[in-house]
């Protein structure tokens, strides 16, 4: 799994990543209430917005750490959005992406670098 | 992800996470240390350091307080009270003499209240707009009579204090008693808890108020609040006011609650909040607020902007707020357009979110009259998405005020 300064994980298996926010955002939001994806099929550069996510006070967006096509969405966030609180790296997950470049991916934080950056905050 | 616009600046952990301690310019209260040894999480709110939501969060918080009880330190607020120079004696003739100086701004029967009543009011401009809403108590003790008790907005307070003042001239002084700490207790398990630590309490009406002993203190006590539930607010010296806070966490029925889960209360029982659903181009008419316009006020029109309101009582009005159910989708934010079935853009949303008590979002916002009628089928603007919406009655959530408590 790698990590973004903006607090998305990706996880890669052969050339589709998973990508959702870490515990220490999912923390910091508050109970989520509403997840807005993309749709399968939608182009994503890194960087751009990718999904939002809405808790009881305030939206926030969601930028794609990498890019590539959105190959998934997880449908389970429309009914359930807290499942982006009770398994943020799990079953908390957005989107999958069928990536471009895995060069993108290298570039990111690990968990330890990660780790290391929210100690700094 | 990021935070919202305004609220994260890139490199820098969210303006929303700022740890006041660490911001010299935050004003702190007398229960900051209280709630951060609760593991309140501080943001910047009218110029003071207060918790928008402690680690139960905001969703497990306001189902708390509707179910149970919620304590909310408020202490931002701007109470004081404007005291008559001279005296009769006579409480009657004190009363109206100090009543009689406040009037002139707000559009409320002071002269009419009865001693521990407290009333809902507004100041207003001379377009008949907005400055603020607040509440004016007349005590009841006789020896008090010739004093008013006035809580305004935190935003607000210093331009409403120096027109308060500036109205008293030398007949009356306004003593501010925003140095004390205001603490809200809400939800229908409120007057059980406060009865045990401050008794005489659950004998309050609804929007009455006393002077009560808590463990030998004066403070004062009135059955207000600003979540639609039953509930209290209290104004302690700040020497006191921990103790009075831990005193009521003690009880299992009680919970800190943030100002996090205040707004959405607040948002449930459909009442507007200053500076958002209501500013000085609003007239209380326009806000749906007709209720605190005083009939006597009224046919004497002798209030800033009283002309207008006649004439918008009388159905010359262009907006009004009104509740609104989002159908499907996002919450409606503050500022998200409405649209009417056509597409075209009537006006705009003022407040809006997650209702945790309906499980669905909820909005405020104003628009036409000929809109405004209940079922009518509207849109709201998410993110260039219209969202269907319909009008509905407010509050969303039911009141539950306490009117005539059991003897």
């Amino acid at each position: 799994m790698r990590f973004t300064k903006d607090h998305e994980w990706v996880d890669l298996a052969g050339d589709v990543a998973t990508v959702g926010i870490t515990a220490y955002a999912a923390e910091q939001l508050g109970d989520v209430v509403f997840v807005e994806l993309p749709a399968p099929g939608k182009r994503v550069t890194a960087g751009e917005a990718l999904a939002v996510v809405e808790s009881v006070k305030a939206a926030s967006d969601v930028y794609a750490p990498i890019s590539g096509e959105v190959s998934a969405a997880n449908s389970e966030l429309s009914d359930n959005p807290q499942t982006v609180n009770d398994e943020p790296e799990a079953a908390g997950w957005f989107v999958k992406i069928k990536i471009a470049d895995a060069a993108q991916i290298e570039a990111l934080m690990d968990r330890a670098a990660y780790e290391a950056f929210l100690g700094t905050l | 992800m990021r935070w919202p616009a305004g609220l994260s600046a890139s490199a820098h952990p969210p303006a929303e996470f700022l740890d006041p301690l660490t911001d010299d310019a935050l004003k702190s209260t007398p229960l900051t240390a209280s709630h951060r040894a609760l593991g309140g999480r501080m943001v910047a709110f009218a110029g003071y350091g207060m918790p928008v939501q402690y680690p139960a969060g905001i969703l497990k918080e306001h189902l708390w307080t509707r179910a149970h009880a919620g304590a909310f330190d408020v202490s931002h607020m701007g109470p004081a009270f404007l005291e008559l120079a001279e005296r009769t004696g006579d409480g009657e003739v004190d009363h109206r003499a100090v009543a009689t100086l406040v009037e002139p701004l707000v559009c409320g029967d002071i002269r009419g209240l009865k001693p521990g009543q407290l009333r809902y009011t507004l100041l207003l401009n001379v377009a008949g707009g907005m400055v603020d809403d607040l509440m004016i108590g007349r005590p009841a003790a006789p020896r008090r009579q010739g004093e008013l008790y006035i809580v305004v907005n935190a935003g607000t307070k210093e331009g409403d204090f120096a027109a308060l003042s500036a109205a008293a001239g030398r007949r009356a002084r306004l003593v501010r008693a925003d140095d004390r700490a205001l603490i809200a207790l809400q939800g229908p398990e409120a007057a059980g808890v406060l009865e045990a630590v401050i008794p005489g309490a659950a004998a309050l009406s609804f929007m009455t108020f006393a002077a009560l002993a808590f463990e030998g203190d004066d403070l004062i006590v009135s059955r207000s609040g600003y979540t639609g539930e039953d509930g209290f607010e209290i104004l302690s010296p700040a020497p006191i006011a921990e103790r009075l806070w831990n005193r009521l966490l003690g009880d299992a029925r009680v919970a800190p609650v943030g100002l996090g889960a205040r707004d959405s209360l607040r948002l449930e029982a459909g009442l507007p909040l200053y500076g958002h659903d209501a500013d000085a181009t609003t007239s209380p008419i326009e806000a749906g607020l007709a209720f605190a316009v005083s009939k006597r006020r009224s046919k004497a029109a002798d209030f800033p902007g009283a002309e207008r309101i006649a004439r918008e009582q009388g159905g010359a009005l262009s907006r009004l707020r009104v509740g609104l159910r989002i159908l499907e989708g996002a919450p409606a934010r503050e500022g998200a357009p409405i649209a009417d079935q056509a597409g075209v853009v009537v006006g705009k949303v003022t407040s809006g979110g997650f209702s945790p008590s309906l499980n669905a979002p909820i909005a405020m916002g104003y628009i036409p009259p000929p809109l405004a009628e209940i079922g009518t089928r509207l849109s709201v603007i998410v993110r260039d998405k219209a969202q269907a919406a319909e009008v509905v009655p407010m509050p969303f959530v039911p009141h539950r005020y306490v009117r005539k408590p059991a003897a």
